[in-house]
């Protein structure tokens, strides 16, 4: 479903991703984890479309298609989702219409006809209660004085509104107690689905504890330079990095390098 | 633009032509007074860009259109029916409108109500002829002169308007509507409406001045509303300016609160090539409350300037002002904020917010608070920014399968919420709402700057390239 090839971008004049590959099939779900700074959020975003980053080789392909040449809103269209590390506040908009606006969005795109206000209301109230999400915060403007955890409730009831076949969720179990965490997981798994994929990027096992991944990538350096089991996160979560940084990255990555 | 207008623009004018001044039937005193605000504006002229209330607003333009229709006519009437008339007009506001047609009052487009406590609302035609002494003092509300010439040109040229009666104690809760409309065909292409509100001690009521143009040759609305209040009255009063794209629009906004009275106006400005709305309030009875907000929506090809003058006079007043512009395409906003605390006006509280947010590059906002103290314990705050679109919060909104454009108009129109927001609830703010969703596209839709950025990954130039040779 997502194949990435030797990806290198840069932001000014500084590469952050140097030859990253990667491929997550459908129905897979892939933890990918790293030192603070390795650059797990620059690949989310370049994933996604943020503008800044420059892409000066390698490709993505998303079903085939290069995910690089749409715009976010045509990635989102096809099904793509980034569930932020930091989620922006937009004061002034409120959360239901703003939700609803994206999901008429991508339904026009796909075809299909609008949801109205009344229908889209019993919708959000039940993925509400499916995230445990005070229901007053949709009357909020998006993200706007949200505590940390209210946001990263808030990114999931946007997955579950928007249902994607590919979700990047980054660092979404940072931060969260452990309701919230348990929350995060339950979302995670019910979007799990033979035909879509999940990317989780996060520094702990526990969320991978509610929530097996099929892969465990280790990305540091801009790169992945190690892929494994689930068993990898324990040892990780055990070792911690030290070990990979002491390995020179290229000789690592040559090594082992990524799954196929 | 003539060069005719360029030499008006730049100095007085003696032989400058005007039209008759007012009707045969008026009093004395107010011929009298028509001729010497006549006299004024050819001894002064118009203002010039060189003046700094006028840097960034061009008269000239406004001078191309003729203060004396050629062909010597005085014919009031649109070309329009009545009924296209009524389709112009939109939803109704309140539950009295009164309807003003290229500066004349309309009955058969008006709608009126029995209005409670003895209030009243006269054609300002009739109140005139029958000179009422509170007519005669507002019109030598400027005796000391003028600010500039459009303003006494209203004096010199106002004949017909609104004039709304509110005697002590009367409550209107319903909104009083009235609608300016310009509409192409009729002989006079500037028009002078007045709106006058005269509140009583502890009346109240909500006026909204409903601005309206059909799109067509260009006109030029010259208003004025005046607004005086006796002790402990309350007005709540609209602007909605959604004059036409090719007309010029101005209003002055005259306001003299009295002891501890509770004044307060909102401006929704969307229309007009030109359009400046001038508000000036003079704190002179103790222990008022005013609250002035504005929101501008300035689209390519229109400038939107907002001279605001808050003059503290008399001790324990208390101010409030927010103003917010969007500028699109080469849309041009000013603010112009001035607030005066005379000395004496202790225990003053005056505050004035300007936010503004740019949506193109060629696009621009110019912004002048000032604040002028001359009494002791006063508690002032003034803030003023011009800022842009947060790309980060456009990226969101994007990601979330939102397109470019639509982006920008929810980023804009959530910048606009705090003002709107300020809008009675109920069709007022139903209608602000409308008027400023179709003209957020006007704002943030434009030719060049309107297509989003090349998708993220840069490789702008072999985007397509790689799109053809990935898509297999
Ligand atoms: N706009 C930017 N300008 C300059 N440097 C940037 C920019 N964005 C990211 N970087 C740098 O790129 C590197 C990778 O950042 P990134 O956010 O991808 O790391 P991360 O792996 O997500 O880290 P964390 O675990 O802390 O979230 C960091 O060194 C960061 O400082
Ligand atoms: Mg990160």
């Amino acid at each position: 479903m997502l194949v990435i090839e030797g990806l290198h971008a840069s932001i000014g004049d500084t590469e952050i991703l140097s030859g990253l590959s990667l491929e997550v099939a459908a129905g897979e779900v892939h933890a990918v984890m790293g030192p603070n700074g390795s650059g797990k959020s620059t690949l989310a975003h370049v994933l996604a479309g943020r503008d800044p980053y420059r892409v000066t080789a390698g490709r993505v392909l998303y079903d085939g298609a290069d995910l690089l040449a749409m715009t976010p809103e045509e990635r989102a269209a096809a099904g793509v989702f980034l569930a932020f590390q930091h989620p922006i506040e937009i004061p002034g908009v409120a959360n239901m219409y703003f939700l609803r606006t994206a999901l008429n969005a991508l339904r026009r795109a796909r075809g299909l006809d609008e949801i109205g206000p009344v229908e889209f209301l019993k919708l959000a109230d039940e993925k509400c209660r499916l995230v445990e999400m005070d229901r007053s915060l949709m009357d909020r403007s998006v993200n706007d004085g949200f505590s940390g955890g209210e946001k990263k409730r808030n990114e999931i009831l946007q997955m579950l509104v928007l249902e994607p076949r590919l979700a990047i969720l980054d660092e979404t179990d940072s931060g969260l107690d452990i309701d919230a965490l348990r929350v995060v997981a339950k979302g995670v798994t019910s979007l799990r689905s033979p035909g879509t994929a999940v990317v989780l990027i996060t520094h702990h096992q526990r969320l991978l504890d509610h929530v097996v991944p099929d892969r465990v990538h280790v990305l540091a350096g801009g790169r992945i330079v190690r892929s494994g089991g689930p068993e990898l996160a324990a040892e990780l979560e055990a070792h911690g990095y030290a070990d990979l940084e002491a390995m020179p990255a290229a000789g690592l990555s040559a090594l082992i390098g990524p799954r196929r | 633009m003539t060069p005719r207008a360029q030499a008006v623009a730049a100095r007085p004018s003696q032989e400058l032509e005007l039209p008759p001044l007012g009707q045969p039937s008026d009093p004395a005193w107010l011929s009298v007074s028509r001729r010497r605000a006549a006299a004024w504006v050819r001894a002064n002229g118009f203002p010039s860009s060189k003046q700094e209330d006028w840097r960034y607003t061009s008269i000239d333009p406004v001078l191309a259109v003729p203060l004396v229709d050629g062909t010597g006519t005085t014919g009031r009437r649109p070309s329009l029916a009545v009924l296209d008339l009524l389709d112009l007009l939109g939803p109704r506001l309140g539950a009295v409108r009164l309807v003003m047609v290229n500066g004349h009052l309309a009955p058969e487009l008006s709608q009126r109500a029995a209005l409670p406590g003895g209030a009243r609302i006269l054609r300002l035609e009739d109140a005139l002829a029958d000179n009422p002494r509170q007519l005669a003092s507002l019109w030598s509300w400027r005796s000391g002169g003028y600010p500039h010439a459009l303003r006494a040109l209203s004096d010199a040229l106002a004949t017909d308007g609104v004039l709304i009666d509110l005697p002590a104690g009367a409550v209107v809760e319903e909104p009083i509507e009235v609608v300016l409309l310009s509409a192409p065909g009729g002989a006079e292409r500037w028009s002078h409406p007045r709106v006058v509100v005269a509140a009583g001690a502890a009346s109240r009521a909500t006026v909204i001045e409903n601005y309206l143009g059909a799109p067509g040759r260009p006109s030029v609305t010259n208003a004025l509303t005046q607004v005086m209040m006796d002790d402990e009255a309350q007005v709540d009063h609209y602007v909605m300016q959604a004059d036409s794209t090719d007309g010029f629009h101005f209003s002055s906004l005259e306001v003299r609160p009295g002891r501890a009275s509770h004044f307060s106006s909102r401006l929704l400005a969307v229309g007009a090539r030109i359009g400046r709305h001038e508000v000036q309030v003079a704190l002179q009875g103790e222990d008022a409350e005013i609250e002035l907000s504005g929101l501008f929506l300035t689209g390519a090809g229109q400038v939107h300037d907002n001279p605001v003058l808050v003059d503290h006079a008399a001790p324990g007043c208390r101010s409030r002002q927010l103003y917010k512009g969007v500028a699109g395409g080469d849309g041009r906003g000013v603010f112009n904020g001035h607030i005066v605390v005379r000395a004496g006006a202790n225990g003053t509280d005056a505050q004035q917010i300007n936010k503004n947010l740019l949506v193109s590059d060629r696009a621009e906002v110019d912004t002048r608070p000032r604040l002028e103290i001359f009494a002791d314990d006063v508690a002032c705050a003034h803030g003023a920014a011009v800022g842009q679109l947060d790309p980060g919060a456009v990226f969101y909104l994007r990601s979330r399968g939102i397109s470019y454009q639509q982006a920008r108009a929810l980023l804009v129109s959530g910048f606009a919420r705090e003002v709107i927001d300020g809008f009675a609830d109920g069709p007022i703010r139903q209608y602000a709402e409308l008027l400023a969703s179709a003209q957020l596209d006007r704002v943030v839709l434009t030719r060049q700057d309107g297509a989003a950025p090349a998708p993220a990954g840069g490789r702008a130039s072999s985007a397509s390239a790689a799109t053809e040779g990935a898509a297999r």
